[in-house]
């Protein structure tokens, strides 16, 4: 970056008297942040009452092995949701380090994130390392408290145990054009389902992905991309309610289109504003399930609307299904076979906020995924506190 | 891995083949608000080719971090915001998936414009019980046409920093801007001079600045605490309240939904008034010196006159 010039010779700036009104002299302030080098602290505190018609405990989605985050869609009656602490700074001019630290109603900490990035590094690259949700799809990257529902839609609860999650790195790049457009690569541990086992010595998944996105108008604007995941699993267990374990041993390739578009008025959401979004996932399994050679290609979407009406008060609607396959010989009434059933569900919430920190939200979902309907309600609440963390598109 | 990486840099390199950047020639300047953008264009003239990420008819508080705006920060050779944490829903984020480093806070390309003035209502307790509160004060300083001033000089220096073949250029487009600036000033002080004492309510704390400027008394909010939209029960206190101070005037910016205004001004019986906020905000105030010749023709028609200055 060039040194400023000392030959500048700055313009006559006004000079007293000042017309009226108190002097304001030009000053440098200090800027906010430079008081404390403190990370901002970020909490998450998240509650429900929740109401099924039939047992979570024997939940499950017909044709799908789920792993342990997809397999139980909630408890019974009054609990907390996951809380979550976030810290966050820049490390130096360099680098940005993030973490965040999940807690689960059982008193398990886990980490659900903790990356270092790159701040400045040349021709729109930035470097990530550490774990953190991979940049597939639309939904993957944002954060529970974030969603619009109070679950996570089907095909990633079915397809990535709700959100691929994993130690790696990822490099992105960001086009220099006027329209959005960024392409980015990682490469994953292995641990995370649908991989499994830290297979190819610990380089186990890989990704690929791209996305492009802008304004439509002054009021409406939109994003859309194309992922790859390929995943490696090497002894993979997951489990279903009353039955022995599954193993999957094999290769298993997930494509994701993903599409949001959001609207308000004059690009002013204070008042009203609306959000379609919808993503469709294809998945090809190659390997042996529980020791028998598997071939599986399995298909998901969900689409979904949410719209403010009023200050505070937001409604939403979300259909999510997907398609397994029917299994004939030995793999027939295993976990892969979907026994002609499609898995599917319906969902409405209304939300009422009490500031863009305080959200309360009451969902009814009817749930096919067992085959017999599930009629689950839901009342929410989610809170943050601290600092004001900024949300992506 | 290597084999997919590959893919990916060749996938890249076809692209950027096929989307050559655009206006690579003049500096680029992405302004978080429109008061910054026409400073800009004042000060930069033809070298600089300058970017808005708000409308005037947006809330600078409410921004989403869309596509569109990570696109034009990639390319920004020069960052102006407010600053005083008024972006801090949307800009820390759009900064980080830019990939932008010369704009980077700390970097030359990066200027806040709140660090140089001296900011009003810095508030003793810091609690989001307070609503939306601002740590380091008071961010919505365009509206004393002084903190323009100001940042105008900061700016100038800012722009030959990071352009220093233009330097002559942004000095003397800056020192021709100073001199009108000035005599505008004068005028506007003359002009508003009968406004001098008057009590006046706002929607929200946007207007700390103006007030102090032109000695208009602030007297109460329509929003109960800041970004707190206001309910009934609050609106039928402000009935009482605010005839009592002596209010002869509700104020809102143009990006703020009227009907609290109006209600509120019509039980009391004072004129309410739109003021354009920001350069955009209404069809006079095309650029900074229209936006202070509408705001202070708009509030002696309201407030002097007595009929209302609604668009």
């Amino acid at each position: 970056m060039p040194a400023a010039s000392p030959a500048f010779t700055i313009g006559t700036p006004p000079r007293e008297p000042w017309p009226i009104g108190p002097v304001t002299p030009p000053v440098a302030n200090a800027a906010a942040s430079a008081g404390s080098f403190n990370p901002a602290i970020g909490v998450i505190l998240q509650g429900k009452a929740s109401a099924f018609s039939q047992n979570p405990n024997t939940y499950r989605v017909l044709g799908f092995p789920l792993a342990d985050e997809a397999r139980i869609p909630g408890r019974r009656g009054l609990s907390i949701d996951e809380s979550e602490l976030n810290l966050q700074a820049n490390v130096d001019p360099y680098l940005f380090g993030n973490l965040t630290l999940s807690i689960d109603p059982d008193n398990h900490l886990s980490i659900e994130e903790a990356f270092i990035q790159t701040t400045s590094l040349p021709w729109g690259m930035t470097l990530r390392g550490g774990r953190f949700f991979s940049g597939i799809g639309y939904l993957n990257e944002q954060h529970s408290h974030t969603w619009d529902f109070a679950d996570q839609a089907l095909p990633y609860r079915v397809f990535l145990n709700n959100q691929y999650d994993d130690d790696g790195v990822q490099l992105r790049w960001l086009a220099p054009t006027r329209q959005f457009l960024e392409f980015g690569g990682e490469l994953f541990r292995g641990d995370a389902f649908p991989a499994g086992g830290a297979a190819r010595v610990g380089f186990g998944t890989h990704s690929l992905f791209a996305h492009t996105g802008g304004d439509i108008d002054d009021s409406s604007s939109y994003r859309t991309g194309l992922s790859w995941l390929r995943t490696k699993a090497s002894d993979r267990t997951t489990s279903v309610p009353g039955g022995p374990d599954d193993v999957f041993n094999g290769n298993s390739d997930t494509l994701i289109w993903d599409a949001v578009y959001k609207w308000a008025p004059d690009g002013n959401p204070v008042e009203t504003n609306f959000k379609l979004q919808g993503e469709f996932f294809a998945r090809r399994d190659d390997g042996q399930f529980n020791s028998l050679p598997y071939s599986g290609w399995q298909t998901g979407f969900y689409a979904q609307a949410i719209y403010q009406f009023m200050p505070r008060w937001r409604v939403g609607a979300r259909y999510d299904q997907v398609n397994g396959n029917r299994q004939t010989g030995l793999l027939a009434l295993s976990t892969v076979d979907n026994r002609g059933i499609t898995p599917r569900r319906a969902s409405a919430m209304l939300e009422y906020n009490t500031s863009e920190f305080g959200r309360f939200r009451l969902q009814y979902n009817r749930d096919w995924s067992r085959g017999t309907p599930d009629n689950q309600a839901i009342l929410q609440y989610i809170i943050s506190i601290g600092a004001h963390g900024a949300h992506i598109f | 891995m290597t084999h997919a990486l590959t893919r990916l840099a060749g996938l890249g390199l076809c692209i950027a083949v096929l989307f050559r950047p655009v206006g690579a020639e003049a500096l680029e300047v992405f302004a978080c608000e429109p008061e910054w953008a026409a400073l800009a264009t004042e000060l930069g003239g033809d070298k600089v080719q300058v970017f808005s990420a708000t409308t005037a008819r947006q809330d600078p508080h409410q921004i989403q971090a869309r596509p569109a705006l990570i696109a034009r920060l990639r390319s920004a050779d020069l960052v102006v915001c407010t600053g005083a944490e008024l972006e801090i829903g949307w800009m820390p984020v759009l900064l980080r998936q830019a990939a932008n480093g010369r704009v980077q806070p700390g970097t030359p390309g990066y200027l806040e414009a709140a660090q140089y003035v001296r900011l009003l209502e810095k508030p003793t307790r810091l609690d989001r019980a307070e609503g939306d509160i601002h740590p380091a004060g008071n961010p919505h300083i365009q509206t004393d046409p002084r903190n323009i001033a100001a940042v105008a000089t900061v700016l100038a220096r800012r722009l030959a920093e990071v352009d220093p073949a233009d330097n002559a250029v942004f000095a003397a487009r800056n020192q021709s801007f100073a001199g009108r600036w000035n005599a505008a000033m004068q005028r506007w002080a003359q002009q508003a001079a009968p406004l001098r004492g008057i009590p006046i309510a706002t929607y929200h704390k946007g207007w700390a600045y103006l007030a102090g400027w032109l000695g208009l008394r602030e007297a109460g909010t329509i929003e109960p605490k800041p970004g707190i939209p206001p309910g009934s029960q609050y609106l039928a206190q402000l009935e009482t309240e605010l005839p009592a101070k002596g209010v002869r005037g509700v104020i809102y910016a143009a990006y703020e939904d009227s009907r609290a205004s109006e209600f509120v001004a019509e039980r009391i019986h004072v004129p309410v008034i739109m003021l354009p906020y920001t350069v955009g905000g209404t069809e006079r105030a095309r650029d900074l010196f229209g936006l202070f010749d509408d705001t202070i023709d708009r509030l002696n028609r309201g407030l002097a006159g007595g009929v209302s200055a609604k668009r």
